[in-house]
Order: C-alpha cells, then sequence, then structure tokens
C-alpha cells in the first residue's frame, strides 16, 4: 500500500519546548491510521503539523519532511492554501459557521471559485450524504447550522470538508465532545469513508482506535513509540511503554 | 414546654409594642424598615444613597423630554407642524420658520460622513483585530483614543484652518466652507467609537471559526472577509448606529467649516447649517419670548426625537446581539 502521507525525521518546537522528536511515519493511501498516547505526548501536534495548521502558532519551528505524494508540504514555493484544501481537517469541538447549513457547506468550493447554484446544489447534496447527515437537514438547508445537536454539528463539519473534495481527513478527536451514539455514528461514517479517502485520527480512545483504525502510532513525549498495524499494536506490542498504555497502566 | 416559652415571652413583646407606641416618629421608621443598629441605618442611608444618583439621571432624562416638549410643542404648533417641517425657507426676521434645509443638512451630512467613515473604520478594526502584529496594533490603538478624546472645538478650529482652504483650492470654489468639510470633519470624528466597538465584536469571533475556514483552504484575507465580519455583524452595526447617533447630534466642529448658511443641501460644496448649528449660531440673536426664539426649542425637540429614534434603533441591535 502506498502512502500518501508521510512524514521524515520530523522535529517540532513550540519557542524552546521540542513537541515532536524525530517523527517518521508513512500514512498509506485509503487507511484509518490512529494517533494514540497520552494528553501533551505531540499527537495532536503532529497531526495539525500535516495540513500546516501549526503555521498559525507563533513561535513554531520545524525541522525534517512532510511529504505529501511524494512532495515537501514546507518547500517554499508550497501553496498552503492548495494543500489545505486537499489535505481537510475536522476539529474536536464541532465549529461550524453561524451560516446556514447550505452555506457552511459551500463556504469551501465558493472560496475556490465554484459560483453555478446547480452546481453547488449539487456538492451540497453530495456531501451531506456522504457525511450520512442529508436524510436529517435535508428539509432545512437555509436554518443555521448552530441550531442542530452537537452530534449533527459535526457531521455538517465532516460534510463542509469533503466539500472541497480532499484525498486526506484529519480527524483530531473529532467525537470527544460527543454522545456515545453520535459517536458511534461518526465511527461508521469513518468506516465508509476510507473507500475514497486517506483518515488520519486522533483519539485518546483505545475501543475507538482498535474499532475504525488499520494502523495505529502511538506517541509519547513528542516521540513516535510504535507504529504498526492496529491489531499488532494492541495484541503484540513491541515496546514495554506501548504495552503499559494501552493496558491502562499510565495515560 | 413551647407554649409556656410562648407565654413567657408575651408581657415583653406587649411591653416593646407600647414602647413603640409612644415612642418618636423616627424610631418608629427605625423598626418599619427594621433598622436595629447602627450598621442596619449605614447600609439603609447607602442604598437610599445609590438610589438617590440612580434616580438623579432618570430625572434628568425626563425633565430633558418634557421640558422639549413644553417649550418646543407651541412654536411648533403656531407655525404649523407640516410648514414648520417641511417649509424649505428659514428667515427668522421675516417669520419664515421652515426647517426642512436644517433636516435634510444633517441627514445628509450624516450620511455622508458615514459613507467615508464605516468603511475606514471597520476596515481599521479588521486590520487592529486579525492582522496588526500587537506593536503596531498597539500604536494604533493608541492613536484612535486619543483622536477620540480631542475636543470638537478642536476639530473643528483644525478642520477651519487647515480643511476648508484645501477644499476650496482644491474644486476652485469661492469658500471651502461647506457640506463636503463638515462630512468631512463628522467622518473623522465618527472613527473612534467605530474602530472600538467593531474592533472588540471581531475579536470576540471564536477562532475556531477562522481555524475551520483556514483549514478549508481560505487565505487570511478571504477568512477575515467571509467569516469574521459576518460573524461579527451585529457588533458592526452596532458601531455605525453609534457614529449615527455621534454625527448628528455634532454642532461645535461642524459649525466651523460647514459654512453656516440656512441652504438646501443642493450639492456638496453648498454652505449649509445642521439642526444642531442653527440652534447655536441663533440662540444669542433671538429676542427672548418671540416666536423666533421658541422655535429654536422646536429644532431641538426635532433632534431629540432623532436622536431617540437612533437609541432605539441601538437597543434592537444589542438586543439581537444578546440573543444571537
Amino acid at each position: 500500500m502506498q502512502a500518501i502521507l508521510k512524514t521524515e525525521h520530523l522535529d517540532l518546537w513550540y519557542g524552546t519546548n521540542q513537541a515532536l522528536k524525530d517523527v517518521s511515519l508513512d500514512m498509506p493511501e485509503h487507511q484509518v491510521t490512529a494517533l494514540i498516547g497520552p494528553s501533551g505526548c505531540g499527537k495532536s501536534t503532529f497531526l495539525k503539523t500535516l495540513d500546516r495548521m501549526n503555521d498559525l502558532v507563533p513561535g513554531v519551528r520545524i525541522e525534517g519532511k512532510v511529504l505529501y505524494r511524494g512532495r515537501n508540504i514546507f518547500d517554499p514555493d508550497m501553496d498552503v492554501t492548495s494543500l489545505r484544501r486537499h489535505v481537510g481537517m475536522v476539529f474536536q469541538k464541532p465549529n461550524p459557521f453561524p451560516m446556514s447549513i447550505y452555506d457552511n457547506i459551500a463556504y469551501g468550493p465558493r472560496t475556490h471559485g465554484i459560483r453555478g447554484k446547480r452546481e453547488l446544489d449539487e456538492i451540497v447534496e453530495r456531501s451531506l450524504r456522504g457525511a450520512a447527515i442529508w436524510d436529517e437537514v435535508k428539509d432545512r438547508l437555509k436554518k443555521s447550522a448552530l441550531s442542530l445537536s452537537g452530534g449533527q454539528q459535526q457531521r455538517i463539519c465532516i460534510a463542509r470538508a469533503l466539500a472541497v473534495e480532499p484525498d486526506v481527513l484529519l480527524m483530531d478527536e473529532a467525537t470527544s465532545a460527543l454522545d456515545p451514539i453520535s459517536t458511534s455514528k461518526i465511527e461508521d461514517l469513518i468506516a465508509d469513508l476510507k473507500k475514497e479517502y486517506t483518515i488520519v485520527i486522533v483519539t485518546h480512545n483505545m475501543q475507538q482506535a482498535t474499532r475504525v483504525s488499520d494502523q495505529c502510532a502511538f506517541f509519547l513525549h513528542g516521540e513516535l513509540v510504535e507504529a504498526g498495524e492496529t491489531g499488532q499494536i494492541f495484541s503484540v506490542p513491541k515496546d514495554k511503554r506501548t504495552e503499559d498504555y494501552i493496558t491502562g497502566r499510565f495515560g | 414546654m413551647e407554649n409556656e416559652k410562648i407565654l413567657a415571652q408575651m408581657p415583653d413583646q406587649t411591653k416593646e409594642e407600647r414602647a413603640v407606641k409612644g415612642a418618636s416618629a423616627l424610631t418608629r421608621l427605625k423598626n418599619r424598615f427594621g433598622l436595629h443598629t447602627a450598621r442596619d441605618v449605614l447600609e439603609f442611608s447607602v442604598h437610599g444613597f445609590f438610589f438617590l444618583c440612580g434616580f438623579l439621571a432618570v430625572a434628568c432624562v425626563l425633565f430633558i423630554s418634557v421640558y422639549l416638549v413644553v417649550s418646543g410643542l407651541p412654536a411648533m404648533l403656531e407655525i404649523g407642524v407640516a410648514d414648520f417641517l417641511l417649509g424649505d425657507t428659514w428667515t427668522a426676521r421675516q417669520g419664515q420658520f421652515g426647517i426642512l434645509p436644517f433636516i435634510l443638512t444633517s441627514v445628509a451630512g450624516t450620511g455622508g460622513a458615514i459613507l467615508i467613515g464605516v468603511p475606514v473604520g471597520v476596515l481599521t478594526a479588521m486590520f487592529l483585530a486579525k492582522v496588526a502584529n500587537n506593536k503596531v496594533a498597539a500604536v494604533i490603538r493608541s492613536a484612535v483614543s486619543l483622536l477620540a478624546g480631542i475636543p470638537s472645538v478642536v476639530y473643528g478650529l483644525v478642520g477651519m484652518v487647515v480643511l476648508v482652504p484645501a477644499v476650496q483650492q482644491a474644486f476652485g470654489l469661492s469658500s471651502g466652507a461647506n457640506l463636503l468639510s463638515a462630512i468631512v470633519v463628522l467622518a473623522v470624528m465618527i472613527l473612534p467609537s467605530i474602530i472600538n466597538v467593531a474592533e472588540t465584536s471581531l475579536r470576540a469571533v471564536p477562532k475556531e471559526y477562522e481555524e475551520a475556514s483556514l483549514a478549508l483552504g481560505a487565505t487570511h484575507i478571504e477568512t477575515i472577509f467571509r467569516v469574521s465580519l459576518p460573524a461579527a455583524r451585529s457588533g458592526v452595526a452596532t458601531s455605525i448606529v453609534l457614529g449615527v447617533g455621534r454625527a448628528i447630534g455634532e454642532a461645535m466642529a461642524i459649525i466651523m467649516v460647514s459654512g453656516n448658511v440656512a441652504n438646501m443641501p443642493g450639492s456638496l460644496f453648498t454652505p449649509v447649517r445642521f439642526l444642531t448649528t442653527a440652534i447655536t449660531s441663533e440662540m444669542n440673536y433671538a429676542p427672548a419670548g418671540s416666536l423666533w426664539k421658541e422655535s429654536l426649542f422646536s429644532i431641538g425637540l426635532v433632534l431629540f426625537l432623532f436622536i431617540m429614534l437612533i437609541n432605539v434603533i441601538l437597543n434592537v441591535f444589542i438586543k439581537n446581539k444578546k440573543e444571537g
């Protein structure tokens, strides 16, 4: 399986504090890669580096490479907006814009120059269907997205990310703010989405990692301790620290 | 047991009541409000003082409203409300009291100031809240607060000495004191309130919205215009209404640059007189007790109604903001 995204010897500092240490990880196409580890281990930082959202943090310094389809995203001639179009992101807290459901989904395509109403209608429907929420909202597309429940809002955010037709979907603890039913809906959705997209998720929930991911990467204090097939990580971890974490001895 | 206790207390209570009956009015009052200790008395008097202070503000508003109606209405009725509001000629000495030129000038002047001041103010606010680095923003912000602190007479003075001759030369006019100069001065004067309120509401936009936009591949500037500004729209609308209120009530600065002639505001280069400046410029000349003097109060009443209207609009915006 070819890696669509990979990092090579990635180091990252916030000021003088090193948050990522020499991380090299392949994220294969059409697979779900789960990043696990205790709070503050660098997994969210790692995820945000993949679409360069860390650029927004003052005092951040990055060394090493992140290759998207073989191209280093930190190359000076890399177009960040085009990268973020191909590598979408869903955040921990559902964050739909304070606009109608329709405008939320159409935001990305409009930003990238699509103006035709029929074309936008099509994209909106396709994206909402893709995020398994079309049936719930098709009659109230003009209503504010903030009027939906948290779980629905998060699926709106997923639909919004799908609307720009990315290759990769990054999800930063996308279910941690949701109830169990919404969580399971989104987990089902992830399983569905990996047919078309490559997915990288950050999760605190070990069960979730085993349920949805093909590949797992365990982070600790900014280091990538161990990465491999999810079944192998959870049954026969190679590293003692991984074993301690997944069996709940710390974390 | 309980009953015995109560019975034992009875005589005391009656005695107390008897004592109260015989006591001075002051003591009775004290007991009525539960003022048993010196501390209670202090608490009560401070409460009373607060109430008095609060009431003072209400009383002033009430007094001004009543006074304006009482002193402004008779002249308006004597002249005829339609003739007064819609009459296009103001020559007080000949008994012509039409204030339409003043109303239109105030509306045009305020509108013009908003047309210039709002884009500049809102863009400045966007720059301060979202683009500028901390140092630059601090410098601009202190300049803006300084601008807010400058007395309006100084605006007028600088306008008269610098702006009026500049307008005269630039457009080849016989005088630069006209509607355009007044609009420019007003536009600068309303900038601080627009910038402050708009910046505050832009800063209050949750950064999650902006992150979501950036993550979809929008640029920083696209994000500011298409996400931050719409999310802050009620605050921006409030800032505009505040600017309108400030502009329509201003007198001192514009009397010095507007030409102060009771013309219809036919063009930007017409010397004009505003509702406010109509009052200030004639109050000293109108003989006491004359219809002329009374009609100036009527102008005050009209101005007051404008301001009230703006306040109502402002409250609607603020209420919407709280609900939304």
